[in-house]
């Protein structure tokens, strides 16, 4: 090109040199500008709104600094039920997030060796919660494990009849079903179940790609040393799936301790959150200091980076722990 | 010959057991398929029965005949076809600006060499990590500033142009389109954004579908941001609509269930036609990233 237009290049170099010089960058730009003003502004602002007392209603200029720069934080953080939000969110990670895992991974390798002609029609299916709105999920989880004839207190009272099965339910007359969404010992694990239904099927969708990836030469040699299957799985499997692990645990760590849309739905309330604040998370507790009554709108910002600070410690201990658990045999 | 007479006979056996296993397997798995179904069946199921009949003993198996009055009442109650309407638009719109921004950003990330390219895009993906709600509340600070509180633009512009498509767009771009196409058009003296355009963007058909379905797919469920931004009845997507109904004291269970079934067809349909595309486009971001 440049030994060929010579002569209209020194003519136009001002004009199609600039262009492309300019175009990545101008090409780049929408994400960087909206960024900037949607994702990077907020954030900022964010921070200066947590040391800061702001009527949201009459406008900006009613902001100013708190008067112990930390109250907003010191508030949060002495506050009893941030406490308890504290403890549900992560009780509802951990309960919900671990079997996620614990699923998933078998689920894939069993698709991924076993399952032929079908593997997609099993993915799809079990992919469906995943991409129906929340809303859906949360409403129809309502109803079937409302407490008056709910189909899962129903379910309970048939299984009733099995001696196996009657110790573990704690009615055994039908009378006064379990209140699902009201009692403080079955919200969290409501929550967690729901969690579980709605996402194993995408982490599981990740760990088959995972699985695709690792080629089949490396099984082939272990099958030639007179490895079995279990060994294989153990010894081949687990190892390469980490980066997808990684990924996959990241995921389910930063989603859970953002969770919202579901608990906001299920437990609207009142009480909101459910019977002493049992199944309220650190995002309801943000979005209700903040659009609730009373429009707290620094203590919702304080709120927001110590969710971040948590957010960040634990995406840094995961990292070690990943990488702590690396096999050195690995190239 | 003589010798490979035996292998046969104890393969078969091998063999059966191995067909035995994967019966039991496959039924394994249609049994969990089916529990994961199972509550939008009964969503479907639910949505035929009114108000009094959804909370009878037994639970209904099969479908009722209440569907018309629940039709009614969810009419009455709301303005659904409108928040079907407003929904469509914004998913619609939020695909439109996605592709245009995500397919020019990856564009530029694949082909392009430029100063600061790698900062940008490590930036860029670093983005992904930031945890949504915290700047719920200065976002809405801005989105009132610019006067975008109550309006549908506030849902499919900020988010449009994602890490996430970019970084599809770069990688499909990058394994499936020659450099030597640009160069061939600028010989023939296209503007940088007509090679994008006239050149590139019509090449960009299956990575467009991938993106732009899932794109569709989320816009359609959101919900926390909706609620956040959107505040009269007119402009409510159907998410809030439902979420609207579930709120009142005396709740239609019958009507609610058909708004939810309504609102979420659409979604069943497109993803049992592209379930292969999405899956495709939700590894993407794993197998690299």
């Amino acid at each position: 090109m440049t030994t060929t237009t010579k002569q209209p290049q020194t003519r136009n170099w001002n004009w199609s040199h600039l262009q492309k010089q300019a175009a990545p960058y101008l090409f780049v730009s929408p994400f960087f500008v909206l960024f900037a003003v949607f994702g990077l502004f907020p954030i900022v602002f964010s921070l200066l709104l947590a040391f800061s007392q702001w009527d949201s209603a009459s406008g900006l200029s009613t902001m100013h600094w708190v008067k112990p720069l930390w109250s907003n934080f010191q508030y949060v953080l002495t506050d009893p039920l941030f406490a308890t939000v504290l403890k549900n969110t992560f009780w509802i990670a951990i309960v919900s997030g671990l079997p996620q895992h614990l699923v998933a991974i078998p689920l894939a390798y069993v698709l991924h060796t076993q399952v032929g002609r079908f593997k997609h029609f099993f993915t799809a299916a079990f992919l469906v919660p995943f991409v129906t709105s929340t809303v859906a999920i949360a409403l129809v989880t309502t109803v079937l494990f409302s407490e008056r004839n709910g189909a899962v207190n129903q379910l309970l009272l048939w299984l009733n009849n099995f001696v196996l099965f009657d110790p573990l339910i704690p009615d055994q007359t039908g009378e006064g079903y379990i209140q699902w969404l009201f009692e403080k010992e079955y919200t969290k694990p409501l929550v967690c179940l729901l969690i579980f239904w709605r996402y194993f099927g995408y982490n599981t969708v990740l760990y088959l790609t995972g699985l695709q990836t690792i080629s089949n030469d490396i099984y082939e040699a272990a099958q030639v040393d007179g490895a079995t299957r279990w060994q294989q799985f153990w010894h081949i499997t687990l190892p390469l799936l980490r980066p997808i692990a990684y990924f996959t645990t990241i995921g389910t760590v930063v989603g859970n301790l953002n969770l919202f849309d579901e608990v906001f739905i299920l437990f609207s309330g009142p009480p909101s959150g459910g019977e002493e604040y049992s199944a309220q998370t650190i995002g309801l507790y943000l979005y209700n200091n903040a659009f609730g009554p009373n429009q707290d709108m620094g203590a919702a910002a304080a709120t927001s980076w110590v969710l971040f600070v948590i957010v960040l410690l634990i995406t840094l201990i995961t990292n070690a722990v990943f990488r702590r658990t690396a096999d050195p045999s690995e190239a | 010959m003589t010798v490979s007479l035996t292998p046969p006979a104890k393969n078969s056996t091998l063999r059966q057991k191995q067909l035995g296993g994967k019966i039991l397997l496959h039924l394994g798995l249609t049994v969990l398929a089916l529990l994961t179904l199972a509550p939008l069946f009964f969503m479907f199921v639910l949505a035929t029965y009114d108000k009094g009949q959804v909370f009878s003993m037994p639970v209904h198996m099969w479908f009722g005949d209440a569907s018309p009055l629940n039709y009614q009442i969810l009419l009455e109650q709301t303005n659904f076809w409108r928040a079907f309407w407003n929904s469509t638009y914004i998913s619609i719109m939020s695909v439109i600006f996605t592709l245009f921004f995500c397919s020019l950003g990856g564009y530029a990330f694949a082909m392009y060499e430029f100063k600061g390219k790698s900062v940008m895009f490590s930036l860029l993906l670093g983005t992904v990590l930031i945890p949504s709600l915290l700047g719920l509340v200065p976002y809405y600070l801005i989105m009132q500033q610019i006067g975008w509180v109550g309006k549908p633009i506030a849902l499919y512009f900020p988010g449009a142009a994602n890490a996430f498509g970019i970084f599809l767009m770069r990688q499909y771009i990058v394994s499936s389109i020659p450099k030597e196409l640009m160069e061939a058009a600028r010989i023939d003296g296209c503007s940088e954004f007509r090679i994008y355009w006239n050149v590139v963007l019509p090449l960009l058909g299956p990575v467009m579908a991938t993106l732009g379905l899932t794109t569709f797919i989320f816009s359609w469920n959101s919900f926390s941001n909706a609620l956040v931004m959107l505040r009269e009845q007119e402009t409510f997507t159907l998410p809030l609509v439902l979420r609207s109904l579930q709120g009142v004291s005396n709740v239609e269970w019958g009507a609610l269930l058909l708004g939810t079934a309504i609102a979420t067809v659409p979604l069943l349909i497109l993803f049992v036609f592209t379930s292969r595309q999405f899956v495709s486009n939700l590894t993407s971001g794993a197998v690299k990233g």
